[in-house]
């Protein structure tokens, strides 16, 4: 029998659906948490009149895993490796973003070297998650060979991550006060052997489907929303910047060094899924670009900081130093006092903005975490974007967003 | 003078008493106002052509408890023109853990809000969907209220490890 | 089938049968799409070109649960996604197996609080459970060969036993 929380009785949204539903004029169909196309466990309840979209109703939830609260019961350095299971495409950041949020909070400071690693790991990051979008937008729009090409070269990136830390996707090597280790040797090389070698595959990309007309005729003219509406319904990253605005938070609120940095942020004009399409594309030029100022200037000295109040000793220290002893015990086993007080980091995450609010209560774990996640807000505007739109449409629409179902549901 | 100091004196002069503390921490800005003058407080910083803080970043909850009051529910505003962010924050006591909905100044609040009443039990007048969004919606509960507990499984030990597999209920078919 | 009803020994005529039929199902096992978390991007690496899934035939994801052999369950299952897990299983025809990928539905992995099942054996019967977290695409042919090898291992009186009302 079917348990009461999954049907849905169409009294319950009434204030949601158009009155012919109620009416019986229209359809009422429901888009699965299963199901091929929608990138993950989202349900959309959908009102269709024949095969045009009125209205779109998500139901999200079937990924919620409690990690803000799971958090709230581990030290800072162990709520760490929490953060990356959260968007699970975009780990590094998601590290970064919470790692911001803590040594603002216990003002930690961090060498220069490990925010140019920072920056090259997020960009790489970026750029496998962008290929992971590609990979999936395309596949929905039938374009198969372009899933094997993307996951082809995100293999390239994952092996970097490997090299750096030991695992492919959920790394934790981003941690308060800098990094887990220093890069290992013959990184730096690995690295511009791919950055040699990507452009070319990204135009092989741009060659399959910018000028293809099957894809133009499928993402042209769909899921159109202008530039203040974007701004209403709080959109940021490639979704506000396909509709004309030029908000980047690596730009406006830079951090982890990125003003050294000179990019450009590619913006569209008309707000549809062919300018996000464009405007994602173009930032892996970017990123590319940044990979390489970072890698050219990659100063040497210290991965993380010295303060040994945070950030436990090398090993090499316990042998011979009994404060390294005290300390190493302290840290792994109570962790650090965090001031009373809140903090707000806003950094740029592949979907758009990624902010983390941490509440610190003089204790050694975060008293209330929370992260502001772009596809939270993304999913908000679904039915807006899919109004008058076919079934098919909604397939392309939802894949422009770019969304992430462990971002949007934590 | 920045902008947020701007801001905020201009909040100020506007709503007087209702803001009773400007906090500074780490450099960033948060306001204390009443829930009563909150829904007022957004429409002025986001219609004032000198304020313009158009976009709503993030609104989320904290949970105090036993301290009173209770509940914070804090704001991110974020303004394009003058590349600023200014946080609001408006306590709540567990008696009444009510407040306005924005939503009608700010629409992408309508999930955020969801999200706070689902976790939080706080609920917003006004809101135009007050349905449970992340929890199934029969689930009892705010799971984000320091009372309510985390649900943890018992970690297996060796000296623990067979009662509790034998405890555990396993699908047979 | 009408031959498990006899449960006979009928020697060599059952044994070539049961081996005939076992390498059949092993060889296009179709795997129903059911990524969900973390695990299910390994899942699609492991399809992609590096870590060919197709060679065993299983490229194929089907996202209909009637049309697929087994349910690959990769990655967190949250208390709302429980029912539709169940529904999907029950909706599978027999025969049917299950992989339970990665560590979040083998135990609950990383996470043990109010939202996560911890794991997805208290919902369905799990055939191979693949560690990791999430598991390197190479983990993961290593738990479907490793079902392989028990369903190449299957008797008669095991396909009876395995009709369920």
């Amino acid at each position: 029998m079917p348990p009461s929380s999954m049907e849905v009785t169409l009294d319950e949204l009434k204030h949601l659906v158009s009155p012919r539903a109620l009416a019986g004029d229209t359809m009422l169909l429901n888009m699965g948490p299963q199901h091929p196309s929608t990138h993950g466990v989202l349900r959309l309840l959908l009102e269709l009149d024949g095969e045009v979209v009125v209205t779109c109703i998500p139901d999200i939830g079937f990924l919620h895993t409690g990690i803000e609260k799971n958090m709230e019961v581990k030290t800072y350095i162990q709520a760490l490796v929490m953060t990356d299971r959260m968007d699970y495409l975009n780990n590094l950041g998601n590290n970064l973003t919470y790692c911001l949020a803590v040594e603002k909070l216990v003002e930690l400071d961090v060498p220069p070297r490990a925010q140019a690693v920072r920056v090259i790991l997020t960009e790489l990051q970026r750029i496998s998650s962008h290929l992971v979008w590609l990979a999936t937008h395309a596949l929905d729009l039938a374009a198969m060979s372009t899933f094997l090409y993307c996951f082809r070269e995100r293999e390239l990136i994952l092996d970097l991550f490997e090299m750096v830390s030991g695992q492919r996707m959920m790394t934790s090597y981003i941690r308060p006060g800098g990094l887990w280790r220093d890069l290992p040797p013959g990184f730096e090389d690995a690295v511009r052997r791919f950055l040699k070698a990507f452009p070319a595959r990204i135009a092989e990309y741009e060659s399959m489907l910018t000028k293809n007309p099957l894809f133009i005729d499928r993402t042209r003219k769909i899921g159109v929303i202008s530039a203040e509406d974007a701004l209403r319904w709080g959109l940021t990253g490639p979704m506000l910047r396909g509709s004309g605005i030029g908000l980047d938070f690596r730009k406006a609120q830079p951090y982890s060094g990125y003003e050294q940095y000179q990019f450009d942020v590619p913006t569209g004009t008309h707000g549809d899924t062919y300018d996000r399409y464009l405007v994602r594309m173009a930032e892996l030029y970017q990123s590319v670009s940044i990979i390489r100022q970072a890698l050219d200037r990659l100063p040497g000295g210290p991965f993380i900081s010295s303060n040994r109040k945070f950030i436990p000793p090398p090993r090499s220290e316990l042998g011979h130093s009994m404060e390294a002893v005290i300390h190493h015990f302290k840290l792994w086993t109570e962790g650090y006092p965090a001031p009373k007080g809140a903090v707000y980091v806003a950094t740029e995450s592949p979907r758009g903005e990624l902010g983390c609010y941490l509440v610190g209560d003089g204790g050694p774990k975060p008293y209330r975490v929370h992260f502001r996640t772009p596809s939270f807000a993304h999913l908000q505007v679904l039915p807006l974007l899919s109004k008058g739109h076919f079934v098919a449409d909604l397939v392309g629409i939802i894949g422009s967003a770019d969304i992430v179902l462990g971002d949007a549901d934590r | 003078m920045s902008h947020v100091e701007y801001a905020a004196a201009m909040l100020r002069e506007k709503f007087g008493d209702r803001i009773p503390a400007v906090e500074e921490f780490r450099g960033q800005t948060t306001m204390v106002i009443d829930r009563g003058a909150i829904r007022a407080a957004c429409q002025l910083l986001h219609d004032d052509p000198r304020l313009s803080f158009d976009l709503l970043a993030a609104l989320t909850a904290v949970d105090y408890w036993p301290e009173e009051p209770r509940f914070s529910i804090v704001y991110q505003l974020y303004s394009l023109k003058h590349n600023a962010f200014l946080g609001l924050r408006v306590p709540l006591f567990s008696a009444s853990p009510e407040v306005a909905s924005i939503e009608s100044v700010y629409p992408n609040a309508n999930w955020h809000e969801r999200e706070v009443f689902d976790m939080f039990g706080v609920t917003f007048g006004g809101h135009s969907d007050p349905r449970r969004i992340l929890m199934p919606a029969d689930w009892v509960g705010h799971p984000l209220r320091k009372d309510y507990p985390l649900g943890y499984e018992e970690v297996q030990f060796t000296f623990n490890a067979a009662e509790i597999d034998r405890r555990k209920a396993y699908a047979k078919e | 089938m009408g031959v498990e009803q006899k449960l006979g020994n009928l020697g060599v005529a059952t044994t070539t049968l049961e081996r005939a039929v076992n390498w059949s199902r092993t060889n296009a096992m179709w795997p129903m799409l059911f990524g969900l978390a973390c695990c299910a991007i390994e899942m699609m690496s492991a399809e992609s070109a590096d870590y060919d899934m197709s060679r065993f035939g299983m490229e194929l994801m089907r996202p209909s649960p009637r049309q697929s052999d087994l349910m690959i369950v990769a990655g967190r299952v949250s208390r709302k996604m429980a029912p539709v897990l169940r529904r999907l299983y029950d909706q599978m025809p027999d025969p049917k197996w299950v992989v339970a990928m990665g560590d979040c539905c083998s135990c609950g992995g990383v996470f043990n609080n109010y939202a996560i099942v911890p794991g997805v054996d208290e919902i369905v019967p799990v055939d191979v459970y693949v560690a990791g977290c999430p598991p390197r695409p190479e983990a993961l042919i290593h738990g479907i060969l490793t079902l392989h090898a028990k369903v190449r291992g299957e008797k008669i009186p095991d396909w009876a036993t395995r009709v369920t009302p």
